[in-house]
């Protein structure tokens, strides 16, 4: 069996908040999935819920087919990163690592392996208090890798991170999938993971709102769509409307249009006489696609919120 | 494309995760934290420190005079030692004949009376009140009439019925109910070799045996007869905020008739000495003849002396208890520290199996605990004992064993303490409010407890009930029950055993430990 990471039909609550609500999918090896949703979608939660951390309601969480809590050495088949953060301050880097590496039966080479492995070796000995979030982060990533895992799960990786490590972040994790291994990424900002990930579980509200390759996703995204440039903006949108197209202004002389395949735009627009410099399908970004996707889960969040906290304040 | 990928497989040697590899890594996660180290030199440092100071900082210049009556206040300074090492009060009015070889002896003991000295001295007059509850009158052989040496004897009490006792040590019960002249005491010693064998009698006819006793070493010529004495009048009140206590001299008649001796007894006469110092018995005949026996009044007391805490081996121990304050930090830190930053997930998902994280844990701190309070407090005994000596203390010589005990003892209750307040860190998983809670459960309770600042019941009943029983584990000294004395937690005596009071302590950690065991199982991590 594939060593991969299935999720199904995850439920819980906590007192009255539903944290995951039937979340469903799986990571596929060899290639980065991300793991999207804005903050509160329940991805920590489903992460947790995977390495045994926190007990789902109802529904499965398997590892290569078997609950985590099963797993004879569990860091040599997932390697998890949940809060870079999580670390006694006054222990080192290394001691760190350490620790972890006894409590799987791994030696000390192995954590200099991994140090190495995480560019951190000017830092390893000192304490890990005095770390920035993006050294912590490195430290993190290499505790995911003590065990060399066929599975890792990282819950915002890229937090912290200054430009060049997430450039050199994007590049690791790329590198990792192309080795066969499961890679999840989660991340409440899909600009992060423009460029990284091949896969992408989008999810909202806990649930998975979007599971589709990045591909998909982003002709989906484009779907339709036409990008005209004209100098006579407001009569072409009366010509555009009037065919039945719904038309959205982008700056002064550019047109999105929705609705029109763009040979039918063009002839609209000779017929009216209206002049136009350029007309092409629209490219959407990963961002745009995430939006469109995520704003019902975001919109009914804010209408839904000073409801849900009434009762609160008046109890 | 999922076709054309092949999973990775780890490099990493497939080694058992186990108990070891927890214990591995909870060992490497305690000596990384350089704080914690020092924590635990620490303790090692605050109780020898604690155990010196509190030795250099007491001075003992009044010694108790020479052969006043035993109880509080009392050194032990110059008492007399019975033949198995303890100090031991040896006083008595003896009237006596030399027994050589085999024989016996056999008395009736018709009254037992007592009085009690006032301020301005003695009564005048015989006694004609009621006997101390440990007042005495009997027959005894003893080895010679050197204070402290080997004996025997059957006797009648003030309220303890009676009696076969030897050593200073030995007592078992016969006959119960108050002596008087409608109720007489057969009493009967019978020596083969160097074993008495004691028999009391209601009618000088049917006999019952009481016991047996084997005098190590007994002479084969012996000093043998009647004896009285009678122990301080003794009333020890513990209230709050403090001790209050008073001692009267007290004296005591006894008187025999039916005297019948059996083998080599030396002349016909009966001889009456005062065993030991008796400045208190003016005012009356000792030892006086009546129609059918003699009347001996005496006052007094063959038995153990009750230590008090001043003459306590266990004070040199009393830096353990700033060693616990120490140790229970850290017993909650080390749990503790992984919740306040969240670093226990990452501890639960490497050891899936979350009791075991809690038992390798406890293996942890507990024998580490161990090793540093054994040496702790093996230097503050070695190091607090001559202190004590030049300081003008006599401290009651209590064997190896009994030291062997309070080291070690000692050692393990730091131990179990650590385990338990790690524990109950887990329980509660918010350092500060931990520490607070096993502060309350088992530092308040020992310092209340011992401290005199609160009734005597009380403090013993928090010496039961709380972890703090444990500190039992460092009495030194036995409480006798034929002794009246202070026998409080002020003075160096708990309420149980000190394998109990232990062994209570260990039953809090055991509860403590499965409870968070089900919690951490239970809860989200």
């Amino acid at each position: 069996m594939e060593t991969t990471i299935d999720v199904t039909g995850l439920r819980k609550r906590f007192g009255s908040t539903v944290a995951l609500d039937g979340m469903t999918f799986a990571v596929r090896p060899g290639q980065v999935t991300g793991f999207v949703g804005p903050n509160g979608a329940g991805k920590s939660t489903t992460m947790r819920v995977v390495l045994g951390l926190d007990a789902a309601d109802s529904g499965t969480a398997l590892i290569g087919g078997r609950p985590y809590r099963n797993l004879r050495h569990p860091l040599r088949e997932v390697g998890a990163l949940l809060d870079a953060s999580a670390l006694h301050p006054g222990r080192s880097g290394r001691s760190h690592l350490l620790w972890l590496a006894h409590s799987q039966g791994l030696t000390g080479r192995r954590v200099d392996e991994v140090i190495v492995q995480a560019g951190m070796q000017s830092a390893a000995r000192r304490r890990a208090g005095e770390y920035s979030l993006g050294m912590r982060q490195r430290l993190g990533l290499a505790a995911a890798m003590l065990g060399d895992p066929p599975v890792l799960m990282l819950d915002e990786p890229f937090n912290g991170l200054d430009p060049e490590g997430i450039v050199w972040m994007r590049g690791y994790l790329r590198g990792l999938a192309a080795q066969g291994r499961a890679v999840l990424v989660s991340s409440h900002l899909m600009s992060e993971l423009e460029d990284t990930a091949d896969h992408l579980v989008v999810v909202g509200r806990g649930r998975v709102v979007k599971d589709a390759s990045v591909a998909d996703l982003l002709a989906a995204a484009a779907g339709g769509r036409v990008r005209l440039g004209t100098t006579a903006r407001t009569e072409a949108m009366t010509v555009l409307a009037r065919a039945g197209a719904t038309v959205a202004a982008v700056d002064r002389d550019t047109l999105i249009v929705n609705g029109l395949p763009a040979a039918r735009v063009v002839t609209l627009m000779n017929e009216s006489g209206v002049p136009f410099s350029e007309v092409s399908g629209h490219r959407a970004t990963l961002e745009e696609a995430y939006m469109e996707l995520t704003r019902d889960a975001v919109e009914y969040r804010a209408a839904d919120a000073p409801a849900a906290q009434a009762p609160e304040a008046t109890r | 494309m999922t076709a054309t990928v092949t999973p990775y497989t780890s490099s990493q040697p497939a080694g058992r995760v186990s108990f070891g590899t927890m214990l591995h890594a909870e060992w490497t996660k305690f000596r990384t934290v350089r704080g914690w180290v020092i924590g635990m030199a620490a303790a090692l440092l605050a109780t020898i420190l604690l155990s010196l100071v509190s030795a250099a900082g007491s001075h003992r210049s009044v010694q108790a005079a020479p052969g006043s009556p035993p109880g509080r206040g009392t050194g032990i300074a110059s008492a007399p030692v019975g033949p198995d090492g303890e100090p031991v009060n040896d006083q008595f009015a003896f009237l006596h004949r030399t027994l050589t070889g085999d024989g016996s002896i056999t008395v009736r003991v018709t009254a037992l009376a007592g009085s009690v000295f006032g301020p301005d001295g003695p009564p005048p007059g015989p006694d004609t009140g009621a006997p101390e509850p440990w007042a005495k009158a009997g027959i005894i052989v003893k080895s010679g009439t050197t204070q402290g040496s080997a004996y025997a004897a059957v006797l009648v009490t003030g309220s303890h019925g009676v009696r076969m006792q030897d050593n200073y040590l030995g007592d078992t019960a016969g006959l119960t109910g108050r002596v008087s002249s409608d109720a007489p005491r057969w009493l009967r010693l019978v020596r083969s070799g160097a074993t008495l064998t004691g028999y009391d009698s209601v009618d000088g006819t049917h006999w019952t045996r009481i016991g047996t006793a084997h005098l190590t070493g007994l002479p084969s010529t012996v000093e043998a007869g009647m004896f009285v004495a009678s122990p301080p009048h003794s009333a020890f009140r513990q209230t709050f905020g403090g001790e209050s206590g008073e001692t009267l001299p007290s004296r005591a008649t006894g008187t025999f008739d039916s005297i019948d001796v059996r083998g080599q007894w030396s002349g016909s006469t009966w001889t009456g000495d005062v065993v030991g110092s008796d400045r208190e018995n003016q005012g009356v005949d000792r030892f006086q003849t009546t129609g059918t026996g003699f009347t001996v009044t005496g006052n007094g007391d063959i038995a153990p002396i009750a230590v008090n805490s001043e003459s306590s081996v266990e004070r040199t121990l009393i830096g353990t208890f700033a060693g616990l304050t120490v140790v229970v930090v850290l017993g909650v830190l080390f749990i503790t520290a992984e919740y306040r930053r969240g670093m226990i997930r990452t501890t639960l998902a490497a050891s899936p199996r979350r009791g075991r994280v809690l038992l390798a844990k406890a293996a942890v701190i507990g024998p580490l605990t161990f090793v540093v309070g054994l040496v702790a407090e093996l230097v503050s005994l070695v190091a607090a004992k001559p202190i004590m000596t030049h300081n003008g203390f006599t401290l009651n010589p209590i064997g190896v064993a009994t030291e062997v005990r309070l080291i070690v003892g000692s050692a393990a209750l730091l131990a179990v303490a650590a385990v338990l307040a790690m524990a109950l860190g887990a329980v509660i998983r918010r350092g500060a409010v931990a520490v607070a809670a096993v502060i309350v459960v088992i530092v308040l309770p020992y310092i209340f407890g011992t401290a005199a600042v609160l009734p005597a019941a009380p403090a013993a009943w928090l010496l039961r009930l709380t972890p703090a029983a444990a500190f039992a584990i460092q009495q030194s000294s036995p409480a006798y029950h034929q002794v009246i004395s202070d026998y409080t937690p002020a003075q160096g005596y708990y309420p149980l055993a000190p394998w109990a009071g232990f062994a209570v302590l260990c039953g809090y950690a055991v509860v403590l430990l499965g409870l968070a065991m089900a919690l951490l199982r239970r809860r989200d991590a």
